[in-house]
């Protein structure tokens, strides 16, 4: 059925596309439908934290989309952020570093177990499902284990908080303080967006997932690019842990476990594909502001936590269906 | 034989050996390859021809033997250090990635960067390609997404990725698979200017009488062994046939038995569809079998789906004895007694990690039930167990996967799943693509008992001495339509293709008319 194959590949293009648009129209419809429902919805404070709650899925659904548009999944970015946040905490708190070393030593955790799940992935060939579900078990224990079950608090060093919580924004331009987590959101993005549209890695990224072997004979090292593919997603997730662990000025060892799954959620419903070779930044941060902005919205409208989580695994059901939808009349 | 100099060779490969678990896959094979020479290999499917290639291209590593590239005795670990020695395969399953464009495809591995090294230059990479195309007097568009391209223009691709890397050796695993008459005569036409330039080609085909266009020696392969190279011009294709299968089957002979049946088990009338299928309109009868003949692409494949009711219809009737069918899904075709054997079996027909006797039932899974839904094992078993014999189909055991089967026998087991359904329409689309020619003949003995038991048969070929020797009548279609309808004494090879290219345009799946045979892709 070469015929069909071919008509079906037509429209591969188009669809990430147009899943874009369609998450972008989705994310307007639940901004004019909250605004409308509620007056509390659209003010400047209500959208700045929605700006803020998007930050650290935000940068964790970066990492995932490059893994995932290699067809392959990470499910340790939750714990892994987590972990980071915690390698922070030890490194300030208990070391008495200096704030940088303690940043850097939150993205090298990251790094090194994004660094893992690259090996076992690759060299090891574990299906990445199980490779990093051993992942999340490895530092959501870890992250216990040496915290000693506690929080660390950073209450020693605030500037610290101020990477998240502070606003150069606000500095500059008065009253506009939105807070550097936005900022950081935003720049990691654009970096993200450059190098899966320009550099050799985000090509190669497309060609993995598009078609492993074909990439594979055409001489490319498929086994040390998915390594650096899935470090890079650690490196992400290892910022999301800072960024969380300035949130909240503190390292919450408990924390973490599911914050993958809300990852996945924001890049499958920006139009990433599960089967891979699809997937663009853009849709994947206008995904994360889907699901922040829809938990805002219905915590405004006083809908229990309880079924925000039940609204969102709808939308993304419904997100992925429509998607299906069209392609096949297509 | 006397030791070859390989200084007179592009390659040449020496006692080669390569054992897999259980499999002597090569055993002391040789091989060469002067410069500018197609040198075709052919053999069953098994006999090595794959396995002898992936050690030239460094896929496999060899147990024993030397290879020789120009002259100088080399190692090829891996797929790189062939490319990097001007060997590139252009595989049966095309390496092309289809979510990338055609100048990203040819040129991965080695992108152009930009100053700042960090970046690419997509604009240098589609330049470079366009400069391939020119120079292969192709026309295509390096911006395109690969997934956009027919397998014909992909094919070119894969060529075109060949020549940037400086390839003097080509590599073609069955290039005219799929390919329509039209696109294999342009990749001739290629494969004959890169010849010109000095290129070696080698090229493994199932087709036989494509190698006496194209070829100027042949090496025969069976069972790991190279059995013999000779001169094209020198040997016929049955002598060629039966070397591969060490010994004389007849392959052109017609294969017809009288066909007297008049009852209709099928009509079809002015079934229409789009732009695909335009008002077809045939009978089909009892113990009758039917062959269709046209170009990929004009519409058969299409036709039989619609029957079938795997896609929609705009309009047409059909009936069956001579009853109206409503038939809006496969499960009322299944309900007619209609049944459909796919081109792909491996995508449509099998489900490979199922075994034998699951894949058999599973289209009559409720035949093998009992009262309270429990799954008749012992039934399921009979019954698979009969058929591996009706149809004798080799496997060691009904619970082996029908992965490892052969593709003959891979079809045996779809033709069996349709007989436990009661089929009597079966529809066969390209039912030996893929097969290798022993198989063939005993698919082609299959046929022609299941018409002897009554059985109605559309048979779906793009190869025309299987048509010929298979059918009772022929219907021969192009773009959409019915050009023409032959009987089995009045057909000839000429007047198919005739019938086929009435129009004497091609239409492209993307609905794009070309004028045939203008040298362009």
């Amino acid at each position: 059925m070469i015929h069909s194959l071919l008509a079906r590949g037509s429209s591969i293009f188009r669809s990430s596309a147009m899943q874009r648009v369609l998450a972008f129209g989705g994310l307007i419809v639940l901004f004019v439908g909250f605004s409308l429902a509620s007056p509390n919805f659209f003010n400047f404070e209500n959208i700045k934290g929605i700006l803020l709650a998007t930050a650290v899925n935000g940068v964790l659904a970066l990492g995932s989309t490059f893994v995932i548009i290699t067809a392959g999944i990470d499910l340790s970015v939750g714990t892994v952020m987590t972990f980071s946040a915690v390698m922070t905490g030890v490194f300030i708190t208990f070391w008495h570093l200096p704030v940088p070393l303690g940043v850097l030593a939150g993205l090298s955790a990251g790094a090194l177990c994004g660094f893992l799940n690259g090996t076992m992935v690759s060299r090891m060939r574990l299906p990445p499902f199980v490779a990093t579900l051993g992942m999340l078990y490895a530092t959501k224990g870890l992250s216990l284990v040496i915290s000693g079950l506690k929080p660390i608090y950073f209450t020693d060093t605030p500037e610290f908080a101020t990477i998240s919580m502070g606003s150069i924004l606000g500095m500059i331009i008065p009253g506009f303080d939105i807070p550097n987590a936005v900022l950081i959101l935003f720049g990691a993005a654009i970096l993200a967006n450059l190098i899966l549209t320009k550099t050799v890695i985000g090509r190669y990224t497309f060609a993995i997932g598009s078609n492993e072997e074909a990439t594979r004979l055409s001489g490319v090292n498929v086994n040390a690019w998915k390594t650096v593919i899935y470090t890079m997603c650690g490196i992400f997730a290892g910022l999301g842990g800072v960024l969380m662990g300035a949130r909240l000025n503190s390292a919450q060892p408990a924390l973490g476990a599911g914050y993958e799954l809300d990852a996945i959620a924001a890049a499958v419903i920006g139009g990433t594909s599960l089967k891979g070779g699809e997937g663009t930044i853009v849709g994947t941060i206008i995904g994360a502001f889907v699901i922040s902005t829809l938990a805002n919205g219905l915590r405004i409208l006083s809908v229990p936590q309880e079924w925000q989580i039940v609204v969102t695994g709808a939308i993304l059901v419904m997100a992925v269906y429509m998607d299906n939808l069209r392609r096949r009349k297509e | 034989m006397p030791d070859k100099n390989p200084e007179d060779y592009l390659v040449l490969m020496q006692g080669i050996d390569k054992h897999f678990p259980g499999v002597h896959a090569l055993n002391q094979c040789r091989f060469d390859l002067k410069r500018g020479e197609v040198h075709a290999l052919v053999g069953e499917n098994g006999a090595g021809k794959s396995t002898l290639m992936k050690v030239l291209a460094g896929v496999y590593k060899k147990d024993a033997g030397r290879i020789f590239v120009r002259g100088q005795e080399v190692e090829i670990p891996n797929p790189r250090a062939a490319i990097d020695l001007g060997i590139s395969t252009i595989h049966q399953e095309l390496n092309l990635i289809p979510h990338l464009t055609v100048a990203q495809n040819i040129f991965i591995g080695r992108e152009p960067r930009q100053k700042i090294r960090f970046l690419l230059d997509d604009k240098a990479i589609n330049e470079k390609a366009q400069q391939v195309f020119d120079m292969m007097h192709l026309k295509l568009e390096p911006g395109t997404l690969v997934a956009n391209l027919t397998v014909a223009k992909q094919q070119m691709v894969e060529i075109a990725k060949a020549l940037s890397l400086n390839a003097e050796v080509l590599i073609m695993d069955e290039p005219t698979a799929a390919l329509t008459e039209a696109e294999i005569e342009e990749l001739f036409r290629i494969i004959r200017k890169l010849r010109e330039q000095g290129v070696g080609v080698i090229y493994i085909s199932h087709r036989l009488e494509e190698l006496k266009q194209i070829s100027d020696r042949v090496t025969v392969m069976r069972d790991g062994h190279t059995i013999d190279t000779v001169n094209t011009q020198d040997a016929t294709i049955d002598q060629i046939i039966s070397m591969m299968v060490g010994r004389t089957i007849y392959e052109a002979a017609p294969d017809v038995p009288e066909h007297q049946e008049e009852e209709v088990v099928l009509e079809v009338r002015n079934l229409s569809r789009g732009n695909v299928i335009k008002d077809v309109s045939f009978k089909l009868k009892k113990g009758e079998i039917l062959g269709f003949a046209g170009l990929m692409g004009a519409g058969r494949t299409e036709v039989a789906r619609a029957i079938f009711g795997a896609d929609p219809v705009d309009s047409g009737e059909i009936y069956v004895h001579g009853r109206k069918a409503v038939i809006r899904s496969p499960k009322d075709a299944v309900k007619y007694g209609i049944g459909y054997l796919s081109e792909d079996r491996k995508r449509f027909g099998l489900t490979l990690d199922l075994d034998v006797e699951n894949n058999m039932v599973l289209a009559t899974f409720r035949k093998f039930m009992g009262a309270l839904g429990w799954v008749n094992d012992s039934k399921i078993h009979q019954t698979a167990n009969h058929y591996v014999q009706a149809l004798s189909i080799k496997t060691p055991s009904v619970q082996q996967k029908a992965r490892y089967l052969s593709g003959g026998n891979q079809q045996k087991v779809v033709i069996g799943k349709w007989l436990t359904c009661d089929t009597d329409i079966l529809i066969f689309d390209e039912p030996t693509r893929g097969i290798d020619v022993g198989a063939k003949s005993e698919i082609y003995r299959l046929l022609n008992e299941l018409a002897h038991q009554g059985k109605s048969i559309i048979m779906i070929s793009s190869e025309l001495p299987e048509i010929l020797r298979m059918s009772h009548r022929i219907v021969v279609m192009c773009e959409g339509r019915i050009t023409g309808e032959l009987s089995s004494a009045e057909a000839t090879q000429e007047k198919i293709m005739k019938l086929a290219t009435q129009r004497g345009v091609v239409m492209r799946d993307n609905g794009v008319a070309l004028p045939q045979n203008n040298g362009v892709v």
